[in-house]
C-alpha cells in the first residue's frame, strides 16, 4: 500500500511537479492544476480515517510519501494538508477542499509572520492556546523565505475554535523532518552521480579520495537524518511523538548543512546556477531547516525532557522516551 | 544506492533480558566510581567476568551443547548495552565473548569448538587478537608473523603490537602468513589460536597516556605450535577477519564509549539545577537515539544471515564521532562557568575520556579507512 502510494505520487510528480513547472509556481505560477491532480489521486486525504471517506493510513504508511514530495521539491503543503486533515476529521470537523498549511504562532490579531506555503495553500490550521481554528488563506505577503512560498499573512478572526490540545509544532516540524530526509537522499545521488561524470585532471572527481571522504561523511549524513526521521513516523496515532519529531527535525537539519556543503562543493559553480535543479533542493533544506523550529531548539526540547527526569541515565531516556 | 534500513525493535522476549541484568548491575557495579566505570569495555576484573559467566551471560548466543544460551543477537544487544551503560568492567572476557567465540563456533572443527567454547561460556578463557604488527596498522594485509607448517603442526617467528590485554589473555587469535610472500598480500594468510602460556612468547605491556596498561607487544620466537592450532582453513584469513569486524563494526560498543561521562554530567545538571546547556545535552542524546535505532536495524540484518559492511562503517564512523564529541562538549559546558568546582568524579571520568577519545576512531578500523570502505560502496573506488 505504502509504494503503491509512493508510486502513484511520483507518476503524478513527472507530469505535474517537474523541475520547470516547480519554478514556475515559485516564480509566481498557478498551483491549482498541480493540487487538483494531487486531490484527484486522494493523496491528501491518506490519513484521514475511512469512516470519514480517507485511506485510513498510519503515520508510517505516509513516510515514503512525504521523502517522495520533499526529494521533489513540491510546492504545495501535502504533508501539512494530510496531518491537518487528519487531525480536523478526528474532532469530528469539516474537512475543506484545498491545501492546509500549519500555523504555530499566530498573533493575538491573528497575524503570522513567516508562514510556510502561504501563497499555495487555501487553509492555515491556526494554533490556539487550547487547540487550534482553521481559517481561510487572508492576504499574504511575500516574504524573503528560501522556498519563495511562504509569506506573511493576515488572518480574519477563525469563526470557530476546536478544543483539542494538540502539539501542532512538533506535527508540522515532523513533515518537514521527512521532507528534508526525501531531499537529503536526492540530492546525494545527484551528487555521487555528478562526481561519476564529472572529469577533471583526466579521472572522474569522484576517484579523488578527497571527494570520497567528503561523499562517505553525506551518506553517513543522509542515513542518520532519515532513521531519524523513520522514527518521528512510527507509533500509534495521528500525533508524531514530539520528542521524536524534535529528534527528527533537528537531525535532519544538522544533516542538511553538512549535505547542502558538499553538494556545492563537488558542483562546483555549476550548482549554484539558476538553471542547474540543485538549487531547488539545496534552498529548501536550508529553508525547512529554519521552518518550525531549528536544531537549537529541538534540542533544548529533548535535554529540557531529559532534565526533567529525576533518575535514570540517557539509554534509559532513549528506550522509555524516544524509541517505538 | 544506500538502501534504507526497516525501524527494528526489540523482541518482547529478549527485551525481558533487561530487568534482571539492570538488577545483576544495581549490585555489583553502579557503586563503583565514575572514575572507575568510565573506562567502559576497558576495564579489567576476571572476576567481574567470571560472575558473568555464572548468570550464564557469557556467550549468550551460543548454542547450549557447547555452554552458550542459544539467545538471539537481540538479547546479546540487550545485555551489552546495559553492561556499557553502567560501565561495567567487561574488558576480560569482552574480545572472547564479542569475536573469538563466534568466530570459532563458525569456522572450528568440532574439536576446537568442544574445547574452547565452554571455557568462554564460564569465563575461564580470555582472548585478544593480534592484528597490528610494527609495519602493518592500517595495511593490514602487510602482516609479516609468519606460521611455517612443521611436521608437527606450526612454527611461529614474529611480533605483534597494539594487542589489547595479551598480558592477561590466555590465548590470541593472530592473523598471520602461512604462505607466499607479503607482496601476496590478502594471499596466505591465515588465523591461528596460540595459547599465550608456550615457550617462545614473551609479552610486553605497553602503558597508555591515562597511565593504565591495556597494551601489549607480543613477540614470537620459533614458537612450536599444534596442527590445531589453525581455525578455519589455510590462507582464507584475509576473508574470515572481514566478516568478523563487520560483526564488530556496528555495535553499541561503537557507541556508548563516552556513556558514563554523558550521564555523570546529566546527574551533574540534574543536581545543580543547571538548565542553560539542554540544547547542548539534547543534542547528544538525539544523535545517540538515532545511532541506537541504526544500530539495531543493522543487527537484524546480521541476524538475517546479511552482511551490511557498509551501513556498519558508515554507523561506526557516525558513533566515533559522537563518542568523541561528548567529552569535548561537556568540557566547554563546565569550563562556562569558571568560577564553580567540577566534582571531582566528574573531572576525572572527563580527563580519561578526553585522554583516550582519539583511540575511538582508530581502534577496530580508522576513520579514513571507514570512510574509504563507504566510498566503495557507493561505487566511487
Amino acid at each position: 500500500m505504502t509504494d503503491l502510494l509512493r508510486d502513484a505520487l511520483e507518476r503524478l510528480f513527472a507530469s505535474q511537479a517537474s523541475p520547470a513547472q516547480v519554478r514556475a509556481i515559485e516564480d509566481g505560477g498557478d498551483a491549482g492544476p498541480l493540487w487538483a491532480a494531487i486531490e484527484e489521486g486522494g493523496f491528501g486525504h491518506a490519513l484521514v480515517p475511512e469512516s470519514a471517506d480517507g485511506a485510513g493510513l498510519a503515520l508510517a504508511d505516509v513516510f515514503p510519501t512525504l521523502m517522495a514530495a520533499g526529494a521533489q521539491a513540491l510546492p504545495v503543503p501535502l504533508g501539512l494538508t494530510m496531518l491537518a486533515r487528519a487531525l480536523l476529521a478526528e474532532a469530528g470537523e469539516d474537512v475543506p477542499e484545498g491545501a492546509i498549511t500549519i500555523a504555530t504562532d499566530p498573533d493575538a490579531a491573528w497575524r503570522c509572520a513567516g508562514l510556510p506555503y502561504a501563497r499555495t495553500a487555501s487553509w492555515a490550521l491556526l494554533a490556539c492556546p487550547d487547540g487550534f481554528a482553521l481559517a481561510p488563506m487572508g492576504d499574504v505577503a511575500p516574504d524573503a523565505g528560501q522556498d519563495r512560498l511562504s509569506g506573511d499573512v493576515a488572518f480574519a478572526k477563525p469563526a470557530r475554535r476546536v478544543a483539542n490540545p494538540t502539539d501542532l509544532r512538533a506535527m508540522a516540524a515532523s513533515v518537514l523532518a521527512a521532507q528534508m530526509a526525501g531531499a537529503l537522499v536526492r540530492v546525494f545521488e545527484d551528487t555521487i552521480r555528478f562526481a561519476n561524470e564529472r572529469v577533471q585532471f583526466g579521472k572522474p572527481i569522484g576517484k579523488f579520495q578527497a571527494i570520497q571522504q567528503q561523499l562517505s561523511v553525506m551518506a553517513e549524513q543522509v542515513f542518520a537524518a532519515r532513521m531519524a526521521a523513520e522514527l518521528a513516523f512510527s507509533g500509534p496515532g495521528l500525533r508524531p511523538d514530539p520528542l521524536r519529531a524534535a529528534i527528527a527535525k533537528a537531525r535532519a537539519g544538522e544533516a542538511a548543512v553538512r549535505a547542502c556543503a558538499t553538494a556545492h562543493a563537488v558542483h562546483g559553480a555549476m550548482g549554484i546556477t539558476e538553471e542547474f535543479d540543485l538549487q531547488l533542493l539545496t534552498r529548501r533544506l536550508h529553508g525547512w531547516r529554519l521552518g518550525y523550529g531549528a536544531d537549537g531548539y529541538w534540542h533544548a526540547r529533548v535535554g529540557q525532557a531529559a532534565l526533567a527526569e529525576t533518575s535514570g541515565g540517557t539509554l534509559d531516556f532513549i528506550r522509555t522516551r524516544l524509541m517505538y | 544506492m544506500l538502501a534504507p534500513l526497516p525501524l527494528t525493535r526489540i523482541p518482547p522476549e529478549d527485551e525481558a533480558l533487561r530487568a534482571p541484568v539492570k538488577a545483576f548491575l544495581a549490585e555489583t557495579v553502579a557503586a563503583l566510581p565514575a572514575s572507575r566505570r568510565v573506562r567502559s569495555w576497558m576495564g579489567f576484573d576476571a572476576e567481574f567476568s567470571r560472575k558473568l559467566g555464572a548468570q550464564g551471560w557469557l556467550g549468550l548466543t551460543l548454542p547450549k551443547a557447547y555452554g552458550g544460551a542459544a539467545r538471539s543477537p537481540f538479547a546479546r544487544f540487550v545485555l551489552v548495552e546495559e553492561l556499557l551503560a553502567v560501565g561495567a568492567p567487561v574488558a576480560a572476557h569482552w574480545i572472547a565473548d564479542r569475536q573469538s567465540g563466534p568466530l570459532i563456533l563458525k569456522y572450528g572443527t568440532e574439536a576446537q569448538k568442544q574445547f574452547y567454547l565452554p571455557r568462554i561460556c564460564k569465563g575461564e578463557a580470555f582472548f585478544c587478537i593480534g592484528m597490528s604488527e610494527p609495519n602493518s596498522g592500517s595495511d593490514l594485509a602487510s602482516v609479516r608473523s609468519r606460521a611455517t607448517k612443521t611436521a608437527k603442526g606450526w612454527r611461529l617467528n614474529g611480533r605483534k603490537i597494539w594487542t589489547t590485554n595479551a598480558f592477561r589473555s590466555h590465548y590470541m587469535i593472530a592473523l598471520v602468513r602461512t604462505s607466499g610472500a607479503p607482496e601476496d598480500r590478502h594471499k596466505g594468510l591465515s588465523q591461528i589460536i596460540i595459547d599465550l602460556a608456550l615457550p617462545g612468547i614473551t609479552v610486553r605491556p605497553i602503558r597508555d597516556l591515562a597511565l593504565d596498561t591495556h597494551f601489549s607487544e607480543v613477540f614470537f620466537d620459533e614458537v612450536e605450535l599444534a596442527d590445531d592450532a589453525l581455525i578455519g582453513a589455510e590462507g582464507q584469513g584475509w576473508e574470515q577477519v572481514t566478516a568478523e569486524l563487520a560483526f564488530e563494526r556496528s555495535g553499541p560498543e561503537r557507541l556508548y564509549s563516552s556513556i558514563v561521562l554523558l550521564d555523570s554530567w546529566l546527574d551533574h545538571l540534574r543536581q545543580t539545577g543547571e538548565r542553560s546547556q539542554a540544547a547542548a545535552l539534547g543534542r547528544l542524546i538525539g544523535a545517540l537515539a538515532s545511532l541506537r535505532a541504526m544500530s539495531i536495524a543493522i543487527m537484524a540484518r546480521l541476524a538475517a544471515g546479511e552482511s551490511p559492511v557498509v551501513e556498519a562503517a558508515l554507523v561506526k564512523d557516525l558513533g566515533t564521532e559522537l563518542e568523541q564529541e561528548i567529552p569535548i562538549l561537556i568540557a566547554d559546558a563546565l569550563g562556562s562557568h569558571p568560577e564553580r568546582p567540577i566534582p571531582a568524579q566528574l573531572l576525572a571520568a572527563l580527563t580519561y575520556v578526553t585522554q583516550v577519545a582519539p583511540s575511538f576512531s582508530l581502534r577496530g578500523g580508522t576513520r579514513e579507512i571507514l570512510r574509504g570502505m563507504i566510498a566503495r560502496g557507493l561505487g566511487l573506488r
